[in-house]
């Protein structure tokens, strides 16, 4: 059995809706009184909606996990869905309405950096503040004092004041700090969004480092996929206070993204899906079909059969098509595609090739665009949806490819030929 | 199958989670804490430490003057100067740790809302930080002493001197629990907070800090509103400090021990609430 670092047990937390609590302790009165006697309450805005005793929000409905040491997850989902109380539960800031949650290990959490950073205390101070606020000892801080202040690239200011500092200079040395803890588990909640660029690789390639050298349990909340995917081995997908789904980094992206399960299917039925309003369907596609496949795979290095079939209304336009080769956190790859297609008028069913040798293993979504334009460039758009999903799996060919790192994008571009 | 161990366990359920062995693990924290307070408040200012004595120097002066000569409420047989200054260091150790406490969950809620340590932390630093205070304002009165006791202006120091860091303890835990409650219920009731503010010079009043208690008629020892005047929990302790140092007024052990039982109650409430209210109070804040 693995060794588990947190396991979390039944937990909801629950909020009140509406007003809680005058802030006045008249307030309170006044709205209590005012109930008693069946009155409007005093305090209330006009028109605003008055909530029940028991009424109440479920930030975090009835959820349980279990996370195992040395692993890095990635906790992604829609704002609301319960990240951030999560995090709050298992950093113990705020207490769970009910349930339990097991914690094995010291806890650093980087919910903010620089905590309790004091304006008038030198950056050294700060450092040893900050590291005693986050658990550390004055000795533990006193051994990696040096690699923090080195990491932080303050060195020459940190006999200054922290109120001098720029903003970029106190969350990078919040940052260092928090990042040279040597606690068992690290819980980042977008601590990255600031800083420059550079900062920002330095600061993911630390966390990669503590996350896949160091052995230790990390837990990172983002919204950015390409740093999710590059961090973490697992995801846990919320939604609505409750897990959606556990597994696999991309399919948890696929799931959070699209907002369906990746389910392998060679056959899509695109009549139900919903299409942006500036689209006129005046081409609409209805189906595609992957025809050399049973469930959506391609062979790497393989040319995909592909069947679609549109129905064209009697006063469309010329019909031009592309298909947006996307990633599944859907930022996209590359296009593909065809300046005209002949049509008749009505059901159109017909078959077409996607060469798909340029992709890299892995699920893609394409997105397909039917449109006109003008000499000019100005597009009249048909038809846009997601229209199929693929899956390119490793085979002979794709040796090359086996190391791959993540890093290198998802396209194999012509190769590099030697001039004779 | 080796078998799971945990370190803490969250349990939603229960409804106190105090837990005194991490505490003495923050000790670090304490410390630096106390240093980032005591470091802050004297930075940018002109004369530093110094304002920890002038405040209670000037209240003195104040004292001795309009209370002491011009009404005539100071003690019969000490200098005023020095009566009332033992009287407002003293007072001082309470009721800083409650003013320093009485806002510590609003103040600190930015860190409390990112990062979790024991809570408690805050409350003891402030209450260390208030004995440095009095540390410094002790040496000062010290000078002062020793001019009284060498110019013979008729103060008696004796053996109780030694019950003074046990009063220091009392008024300081006093102090400190006051303040934690105010602070459980100002995460509410903000109204709280302009109560601290009046009440405790209105607490000052109703002590023996501004004038003596052992030359009114209406509460020395015996008279009707003596009992009453004595269960001031403050009282007992500021009367040993005095005695202990000045030989004027006396000591009441009775009352003393009441004061003693008055504030473990009030710590035992103080520490409930407080372990209460850390957990959820950032939802009602």
């Amino acid at each position: 059995m693995k060794e588990l670092a947190i396991k979390v047990e039944n937990v909801s937390k629950e909020y009140r809706l509406g007003m809680i609590g005058g802030g006045t302790l008249k307030a309170e009165l006044q709205s209590k009184i005012a109930k008693l006697f069946h009155k409007d309450d005093p305090n209330l805005k006009i028109g605003q909606k008055v909530y029940g005793k028991n009424e109440k929000f479920l930030a975090l409905d009835d959820l349980s996990l279990e996370i195992n040491k040395g692993e890095a997850i990635g906790i992604i989902g829609h704002n609301g869905a319960g990240k951030s109380t999560l995090l709050k539960l298992i950093c113990r800031v705020t207490a769970p309405t009910s349930g339990k949650i097991y914690i094995n290990g010291r806890i650093t959490s980087m919910l903010e950096v620089g905590t309790g950073f004091h304006e008038e205390l030198t950056g050294r101070e700060n450092v040893y503040l900050n590291g005693a606020i986050l658990g550390m000892t004055k000795e533990e801080i006193d051994e990696c004092f040096d690699e923090i202040v080195e990491f932080s690239e303050v060195g020459q200011f940190i006999d200054t004041p922290v109120k001098r500092y720029s903003s970029g200079m106190r969350v990078k040395l919040g940052f260092a700090v928090a990042s040279h803890l040597n606690s068992e588990i690290m819980i980042m909640d977008e601590v990255l969004a600031v800083g420059d660029v550079n900062f920002q690789n330095k600061c993911i390639n630390r966390m990669r480092r503590v996350a896949k050298e160091e052995g230790r349990t990390v837990l990172y909340v983002s919204h950015n996929m390409a740093t999710v995917k590059g961090l973490c081995d697992r995801c846990i997908v919320l939604k609505r206070g409750k897990v959606a789904f556990v597994g696999p980094v991309e399919d948890a992206i696929s799931v959070y993204v699209q907002n369906e399960k990746y389910d392998n299917t060679s056959y899509f039925d695109l009549t139900q899906v919903k299409r942006p309003s500036k689209c006129n369907l005046k081409h609409k596609l209805n189906s595609v079909e992957i025809l050399d496949s049973k469930n959506g795979t391609v062979d790497y290095g393989e040319k995909v059969h592909l069947r679609l079939s549109w129905t064209s209304k009697p006063e469309a336009d010329k019909l031009k098509m592309k298909f947006i080769i996307k990633c599944v956190d859907l930022t996209p790859v590359g296009i593909s595609l065809l300046d005209e297609i002949n049509y008749t008028e009505g059901e159109n069913v017909r078959d077409f090739v996607l060469d798909t040798s340029y992709l890299i293993p892995g699920r893609y979504a394409i997105e397909n665009v039917f449109y006109n334009e003008d000499e000019n460039g100005n597009a009249e758009y048909y038809d846009r949806c997601i229209c199929m999903r693929i899956e390119i799996l490793h085979s002979d060919q794709s040796t090359k490819l086996k190391h791959w790192f993540k890093d290198w994008g998802n396209a194999v571009l012509p190769c590099i030929t030697e001039l004779s | 199958m080796t078998e799971q161990k945990w370190t803490a366990i969250v349990d939603g359920s229960k409804s106190n989670n105090f837990d005194f062995k991490e505490i003495a693990k923050s000790k670090d924290l304490i410390f630096l804490w106390v240093r980032r307070n005591f470091v802050s408040r004297y930075k940018q200012t002109i004369l530093g430490p110094a304002w920890a004595v002038i405040q209670p120097f000037f209240t003195t002066v104040v004292y001795s003057v309009f209370f002491g000569n011009i009404a005539g409420l100071g003690a019969q047989g000490v200098p005023n100067f020095i009566f009332y200054f033992c009287g407002t260091i003293i007072w001082n150790v309470f009721s800083g740790c409650l003013n320093n406490n009485a806002n510590t969950f609003i103040t600190n809620k930015h860190i409390f809302s990112k990062v979790y340590f024991p809570r408690l932390v805050m409350p003891i630093s402030a209450a260390i930080s208030q004995f440095i205070n009095f540390a410094i304002q002790f040496a000062f009165m010290l000078i002062f002493w020793v001019y009284y006791l060498v110019s013979d202006a008729g103060i008696s120091p004796n053996i109780y001197i030694l019950m003074v860091p046990v009063v220091l303890v009392q008024l300081a835990l006093l102090g400190m629990s006051c303040g934690v409650i105010v602070s459980s219920l100002t995460t509410k009731y903000r109204d709280l907070q302009m109560v601290v503010g009046f009440g405790v010079s209105l607490w000052s009043y109703c002590s023996p800090v501004a004038y003596d208690m052992f030359s009114r008629s209406a509460l020395m020892p015996g008279s009707k509103f003596y009992p009453l005047y004595m269960l001031n929990p403050v009282t007992p302790g500021i009367n040993i400090f005095r005695y202990a140092f000045l030989g004027t007024g006396q000591i009441d052990w009775l009352y003393y021990a009441i004061s003693w039982i008055f504030t473990i109650v009030i710590l035992a409430i103080a520490i409930r609430v407080f372990s209460r209210v850390e957990k959820t109070f950032l939802d009602t804040i």
